[in-house]
Parts: structure tokens; sequence; C-alpha cells
């Protein structure tokens, strides 16, 4: 699936992540700028990837400014950008939650 | 080799600059012989010469070894403009050899090592651009980070010949007699310098306030200098030192404070008499005015505080409840400041301070010290060079040294950010975990097991909350993930000294 418009979620705030969707034709494509890319840059986008995923987002262009946001925080930030992309965030599909 | 601290060490490094790895934090006592500066006699009535340039064209030559001090920290323009002309003249193939290396040093050194001019450092630590550029490899030769009673050593023992040092003092007179303490680039003790002063074959003082002679106090003597050089600013008072420090409103940090003192006050070393030294970290500063309160309480009195000295340290002095401050350099300017009022704020040499192979040390008396962490694993070694992302971005100052007492705490958070503090193994190991006795973290503490009797007496405390070092640490891991380990390659770009001499870890180039 494709997503309707671009769409963004998150601050930069220190240990926030702001993550921007936007129409990709590629499948799933990441850019990450993180300062614990080194460490946690596979596991950031895989966590990403799994709510994409849930979505049934596969076609994306995936912005990520990490500000070393702990899993939780990345997946909230991920489902919410993903909400607004697919302008379902006034019905969230509670089974993806 | 595996050195005791479990790093291996390259056969190569230990062959080619002479090393032993680490064994012990016992320095025993040994039969040292030191070595003894060249000087060059003169009986005239004055050393100022006109300019910086003059000066460098008269004693540095390609090859030598030249120093500096910190004692500026951010607010350094003597270091800048002396490099300048070293670098503007074209010499080559020279030993960096400061104290320590500060962020406005920075750029100008990562230039001299693309020149040339620069092709060994050694130094009590760096960060920013400077440790970005080492990290990857920009120096030929492995930097030697050494802590301040390390450097001291080397210094007296010959392994580090300053040919010339160029020190920056807020005043001097015309024959050489300087002090920390007055001036408008006033940042208090000299502590690091004088060893400088002492050992270098020459000694150029740098000044912007020359003195009617003679000058006093006089840490510096005229005896043990060259040159006294006129500029018009040597430093920044503003960015010498942090005005009035602020104590932390973080809850985290005021946490941690508060159970570090909780197990300074219940350790058998809190008595009347007793001695300490704090860094000057939120949670460090923060523990000082907790202990005031706790001293007050029990009435009890130490005998000294010691190492980088705060203005809290020094309201402790006034007030009466430290005897004595022995003051190897002032983190702000309250501290500065009060050094000339104070004749119990004693201005001590970085040997005197911390020098293991001396005829005693303050550190062999320091009862209690709070020490900080960039991460601590789990046989208590401790890192405070590379950053999480493996890159150079520390100094070891006095944390070897001062570990050596009774009582070491360690204060850390949990994580920072992401990053784990508390992890399975150091990325570089710069204190050995021998030394380290308690890490206080916001969750709880951790007990060294080799200290059983602070396990038994820490145990007997209500509210304090003990854990494993290893629960400590998957608590952590719990919180943010198991990290990817970091890439290196196999070049080492610099080697980490204990404070005795021998090699504790060596730092790679980072692979991106």
């Amino acid at each position: 699936m494709e997503i309707k418009k671009t769409a963004m979620a998150g601050t930069l705030e220190s240990s926030d992540l702001q993550i921007m969707l936007s129409q990709g034709t590629k499948g799933i494509e990441f850019d990450l700028t993180s300062d614990v890319a080194k460490q946690f840059g596979d596991d950031i986008k895989a966590t990403i990837k799994a709510v994409l995923d849930a979505f049934g987002i596969d076609n994306v262009l995936v912005k990520v400014v990490d500000k070393g946001a702990l899993t939780p925080v990345i997946k909230a930030r991920a489902i919410t950008a993903a909400q607004r992309a697919l302008d379902i965030a006034d019905q969230p599909q509670w089974e993806v939650l | 080799m595996k050195n005791n601290v479990n790093r291996e060490i390259p056969d190569q490094i230990l062959k080619d600059h002479n090393y032993e790895g680490f064994k012990t934090v016992d320095f025993g006592n040994p039969e040292i012989q030191r070595v003894a500066p060249k000087v060059t006699a003169q009986v005239g009535p004055s050393k100022v010469v006109e300019s910086i340039k003059k000066v460098v064209s008269e004693t540095v030559k390609d090859g030598m070894t030249i120093s500096f001090h910190h004692h500026f920290r951010e607010g350094d323009f003597v270091f800048n403009m002396v490099m300048r002309e070293i670098i503007d003249a074209g010499y080559k193939d020279l030993t960096l050899a400061p104290s320590s290396l500060t962020n406005v040093m920075n750029d100008i050194v990562v230039e001299a090592i693309q020149k040339g001019t620069v092709t060994n450092i050694t130094s009590s630590g760096m960060r920013g651009s400077l440790g970005d550029a080492v990290s990857h490899g920009a120096l030929k030769n492995p930097v030697i980070f050494r802590s301040h009673g390390g450097r001291a050593r080397a210094i007296e023992e010959g392994a580090v010949k300053i040919d010339v040092a160029f020190l920056g003092v807020p005043n001097a007179d015309e024959m050489g007699n300087a002090n920390g303490m007055n001036g408008d680039a006033a940042f208090g003790s000299l502590g690091y310098a004088l060893i400088d002063a002492q050992f270098a074959n020459k000694v150029v003082l740098v000044t912007d306030s020359l003195m009617p002679y003679p000058n006093t106090p006089a840490s510096i003597k005229q005896t043990q200098v060259d040159y006294v050089v006129k500029v018009d600013k040597v430093g920044d008072p503003d960015k010498i030192g942090s005005g009035a420090t602020r104590f932390t409103k973080d809850p985290k940090e005021l946490q941690i404070a508060e159970m570090v003192n909780d197990v300074i006050t219940h350790s058998p070393y809190f008595k009347d008499g007793f001695s300490f030294q704090t860094g000057s970290g939120g949670a460090a500063l923060a523990v000082t005015r907790f202990l005031r309160n706790s001293m007050i309480e029990n009435q009890i009195k130490a005998s000294f505080a010691l190492g980088g000295i705060t203005k809290p340290t020094v309201d402790l002095l006034n007030e009466g409840l430290v005897g004595r401050i022995m003051d190897v350099q002032d983190f702000d300017k309250g501290a500065a400041s009060s050094m000339k009022n104070d004749a119990n704020q004693q201005e001590i040499d970085a040997s005197w301070y911390a020098d293991p192979a001396n005829k005693g040390a303050m550190v062999d008396k320091l009862d209690v010290s709070i020490l900080s962490a960039l991460e601590i694993d789990t046989k208590f070694n401790v890192n405070v060079m590379s950053g999480s992302d493996g890159v150079i971005r520390g100094a070891i100052g006095g944390h070897q040294d001062a570990a050596t007492s009774k009582l070491t705490i360690i204060s850390a958070p949990l994580v920072r950010g992401r990053i784990a503090t508390i992890v399975p193994d150091v990325t570089t190991v710069i204190t050995p975990g021998d030394s380290i006795d308690v890490l206080v973290t916001e969750v709880g503490i951790a007990i060294n097991p080799k200290r059983q009797d602070l396990v038994d007496t820490l145990s007997k405390v209500p509210g304090l909350p003990i854990f494993t070092i290893e629960e400590l640490q998957q608590k952590a891991e719990k919180l943010v993930g198991k990290a990817q380990p970091l890439q290196f390659t196999d070049r080492v770009v610099a080697l980490a000294e204990y404070r005795d001499g021998t090699l504790i870890d060596v730092i790679k180039e980072v692979k991106d």
C-alpha cells in the first residue's frame, strides 16, 4: 500500500524521534540520522518497519531524525505518522495498535 | 598479551613503545631515578622579549617536545598564539605535551597535524574535532594519554622530556615571578604548570600583566624561567571558569547525589578529620551540599578537600567544615578568587597531588572520592575517554589517581538517552575496577564484591537499594535494548597509560 499524503510525527527533543513519511516507489526506504546509529540503527529501522508492515505500507520514504529515543517512543511516533499519512488519524486501526 | 584488566595489548605496541601491560593498582616502593632540566645561566636585569615569534625562533627546533597547561580552559589565548607562530614558521615533527587539551585548542592542533608540525601528542585527554580526527587516524603515531599524576611521574622520570614550556600566566614580573591568582585572567591554582616550570629545559612565560619586581606570591619562580613575553590578553575571563555555580534541579542527579551522601555518611570513613575529593559535575556539586548538612548534623569536620576545586567546597572552608583545601586547579571564579585571600586554600602541584612515584602524594591520604564515568562495566572498570560511538571525547584527569582513595564512589545515571552507562565491557578501560568501591545510580547502588566490609555495613542502611552490578547492567539493557558492538580497525590510534606507566588499554581507529 502507498501512503496518501506526507505526514510527520515527533519532535527534535532529546530522547524523542521525528519521523516523516512521504511518497515512495521503491519499497520502504530509510534516511536515518541518529547519534546512536552505530549501536541502534538497525534496531530503530526494524521497529519502524514492523509498524509500517502492520499498516500495510510497503512503498514509502522514511526520514528519521532520532535523538536517542527508546523503542516504545519510536513505535508511538511511527504509528502516529502512519495514521496521519494514511489519513486515518480519526479512525485508528485498533487491531494494528 | 592480555593485561590484568583483560585487555588485548598488541605485542608490537609494547615492543615499539617500550611498555609493560597493566598488572596491579599497588605501586609498591620502587627506587626511582629522576631527571633534571638543562639550565642556561643568566644574570641580566630582565627576561622580557618583545614577541612570541622571537622567543619561538630562539627556542624551538624540529623534533622538540613543547608543552602548555590548560588552566585557562576554554578561555585560553596563549596556546593558539604560540601554535600559530610555530606552524607559520614551518617547524616539523614536534611532540605536543600539554597537561590537557581543551576545545578552544582543537582546530589549530588539527591544522598542526595536517601540516606535519605535530607528529606526537601526549595529553590528559582531548575531545571535539581533535578527538574525532585522532580517532579517524589523522596522527601517524599513537597519542599517549596520562592521568595528571601519571604526567608528573613521566616528566620526573624523563619519559617526557620537555624542551620548551610555554606557560600562560595572568601576571609576572620581568624576571618570571608569577602566580595564577591575580590579574584579569586569574584562574587560581597553577598546579599542572608547576611541573613544567620545574622540569622543562626552557620555560617561557606569556603574560598580559607585567608587575613591578618582585612579584609575589611567586608560584613560578624566576629561578625557573628563561623568557617573559608580554601580550595583549592571555585569556577570556568569562570562559576560563564558569561564574556562579548553579545547583542542579535535575531530580535524577539529586537522587544520585543523595544516595552518594548516604553511602559516604554510613561508611566507616565518615568521622572527624576525614578527607574527600569531588568533581565538578552536577551530581558532584549536589553531593557537596548534602554532605555539608550531614557534617553539621553529625558535628563532623573534614581535614581537607582535594583536587579540582569549586565554590561550594570553598564555602565549606569558610564555614569551618573543611580544614584545608589542597588545590591543584579551580573550576569556577569563586574558587579561583578565594585562593589569594585564604592561606588555608593551598596551591599544590600535580606531583604533590597525585604522582605515585613520589615520597607521598595527597591522593594516598584521601578517604573518599566521588568520580564520574562515561561507562562502567560489570568488572567495575571505568571508561572516561571514548564515547558511545568509540570516538575519543574525554580526559583521564585525576580519575585514576583519586580512585586510589579508601572509598571510591562512581556516580552515574543508569542510562544517558539511549546509551547504557553500565555495560558488560567498557569500550576503553581507563580506571581499573580494583580501585572502584561503589557505583551509585538513580535506581540503587552496587558494591564491588571485593569490599565485603562495605557490603556488610551498607546493607544495614534503611532505604538504600543494593543490587549486584550485573543486575544494574541488565536493568539498563532492558531499558535501552542491546547495542550492536562498535566497529574498529586494527590500527592503534591512542595508548592509555595507568598512573604507574603501564598500559591499561589501547584505543583503535573507528570504522565508519
